[in-house]
């Protein structure tokens, strides 16, 4: 049995990782966020009984999400990666690995923002109808301010299922704790390597689904908070 | 001040299409109440959902000083909205808002600014009697406040008419007592023309001036509360008047028997005892009872008369403004 890597090594290998990994899931949840919020506004809006219901827009554009999010992660990260290359002129690097992961996340916050704005009840929503607001208005101060602490719990499951996938754009070249844990532990057989990341990825999971379980409690108004 | 001009919407239903309403007209003067009542499944929901303008009608129009909201269309159709101050049937409160920021949501929509709106918001909430609840969250308050500022809410934008779609349903008495004085304070300091849609008896007998009972989604009834309930066989006297208990047994040794309406202080208080003294007949109350309609004072007794001027001075207390139905099983034909 050769000797283990040294604990100060693997430190510093697993900070390198971490930040990269970090660096991926946080851009790209932001990415995600940003643009997959838009979707869910949009599907909810068009939805039968909704505010502007467009039957048809309302399928066509919830079969491009489900679409979106049948596809697996890895296949997803092999096609996009001419896209990759045409925005960002690599597609080795954590930054090359933001762009599958936002673009594939985009369904998934559309479906989790619309499912979050769906559960504000119809009686508050015609409230702000009777009042003259524009529908903008009413998206703004009312659906997306009246479910503001689910959609900051969509958020943190949005980051978990990303951190996830970064993992895996690790195997593509996109660095981060996922590939070291295949390069260094699995394919070298390095345990050190292996649970230890095992450990920082748990960690990092566990923060973020504390961080933001606590923001959604502190910003709830409500008496018994349902999320 | 508004107006309902022959109101239909049908609605697809599994047996062919559901007429929720058929005609309807309604006319509400300015700075009263008008109660629309009628049992459930009547359409009542629907005509407030159309007054509302949740609901586009199939055809007819809906009035506010003239104007169809009817057939209006985006900036026309919001600005509209201003002009009809809803209270939604159940609860409708933003509840991330506090109870001050709830009231100003149609402030905000009508783009008052910062100061004026807050002086606004503030003078709703003293109309309601919730200043000091101004910073609470609606899970802080009860049913009773939530609906209050439900109304203060209505009222913000300063609406000529205000909607209330079963604003008490979900009340108990006591806060239902508190959610209708708000309605009537809006009615009386604000001079807004108010429409009450209720399955609530009870809130008719408090706050309405006028009562629509609707049916299948026709306006079968539609007037004055206190002169539908002169009106012996109109469903408002049936279901606002205290009831009369059927006892023949005690009504054979009359001369006369009759249900005898009276409406206001003078008429409860004075009439029946000065028909007694001009008349020298005997008086005797079988049933009935006295009420109120708002401020109103209303009976309905039934009365039986001994005497050889009974008939006499039946007439003179329907002369002098009561209603007068003789009943069909009392003894007077024997006695005529």
């Amino acid at each position: 049995m050769r000797s283990a890597t040294p604990w100060s090594i693997v430190f510093d290998d697993l900070l390198v990782a971490t930040g990269e990994t970090l660096y991926m899931v946080v851009v790209s949840t932001l990415i995600a966020v940003l643009l997959g919020a838009p979707v869910g506004i949009w599907l909810q809006l068009t939805a039968p009984g909704g505010l502007k219901p467009r039957p048809v827009l309302h399928k066509v554009l919830g079969f491009v999400v489900d679409l979106g999010r049948s596809m697996p992660f890895l296949v997803l990260l092999v096609v996009l990666t001419s896209l990759t290359r045409l925005l960002l002129g690599s597609t080795i690097g954590p930054t090359a690995a933001i762009v599958p992961l936002a673009v594939g996340a985009i369904p998934f916050v559309g479906r989790l923002v619309q499912n979050v704005l769906a559960e504000v009840h119809v009686s508050v929503v015609e409230a702000a109808v009777t009042t003259g607001s524009s529908t903008s208005r009413i998206v703004r101060s009312v659906l997306l301010r009246e479910s503001l602490p689910a959609l900051v719990n969509a958020v943190g499951v949005t980051a978990i299922a990303l951190l996830g996938y970064s993992a895996m754009a690790g195997v593509v070249g996109g660095g981060g704790l996922g590939d070291l844990a295949v390069r260094m532990g699995y394919q070298r057989f390095n345990d050190r390597y292996l649970w230890s990341t095992v450990v920082v990825l748990a960690i990092i999971a566990t923060a973020i689904q504390f961080t933001t379980n606590r923001v959604a409690r502190g910003i709830d108004r409500r008496r018994t908070a349902s999320v | 001040m508004i107006t309902v001009e022959n109101l239909t919407k049908t609605f697809p239903g599994s047996t062919g299409q559901v007429r929720a309403l058929d005609g309807v007209n309604l006319d509400v003067a300015a700075g009263t109440v008008l109660g629309v009542v009628g049992p459930s499944g009547a359409g009542k929901s629907t005509l407030a959902r159309c007054v509302a303008l949740l609901e586009r009608p199939d055809s007819g129009a809906i009035r506010v000083d003239g104007t169809d909201l009817v057939s209006l269309d985006g900036t026309a159709l919001r600005a509209a909205r201003r002009q009809i101050g809803v209270v939604p049937q159940g609860d409708s409160l933003l509840r991330q808002r506090t109870a001050a920021g709830n009231v100003a949501l149609p402030l905000e929509a009508a783009g008052v600014a910062g100061p004026q709106r807050r002086t606004r918001v503030a003078e709703l909430l003293d109309l309601v009697g919730l200043t000091d609840k101004a910073g609470s969250y609606p899970d802080q308050l009860s049913g009773g406040q939530r609906q209050r500022i439900a109304v203060a809410r209505a009222l913000a934008a300063s609406p000529s008419v205000l909607l209330a779609d079963e604003p008490t349903s979900a009340l108990d008495p006591d806060t239902t007592g508190s959610v209708l004085t708000v309605l009537d304070r809006a009615r009386a300091e604000l001079g807004v023309t108010v429409l009450v849609v209720t399955h609530d008896m009870g809130v008719v007998r408090r706050i309405c001036d006028d009562v629509a009972v609707l049916e299948d989604g026709r306006v079968v009834e539609h007037g004055k509360v206190l002169d539908l309930v002169s009106d012996a066989a109109s469903r408002t006297a049936a279901s606002l008047l205290p009831a009369v208990d059927q006892n023949p047994a005690a009504e054979v040794s009359f001369d006369r028997v009759a249900d005898v309406v009276l409406v206001g202080f003078a008429a409860v208080g004075a009439l029946l005892p000065e028909a007694t003294s001009r008349f020298g007949v005997e008086l005797n109350l079988l049933g009935g009872g006295l009420t109120r309609l708002g401020e109103t004072p209303v009976a309905r007794f039934r009365v039986g008369l001994k005497g050889e001027r009974a008939d006499s001075a039946l007439e003179w207390i329907s002369d002098a403004g009561g209603s007068v139905r003789r009943t069909l099983s009392g003894p007077q034909g024997v006695a005529a």
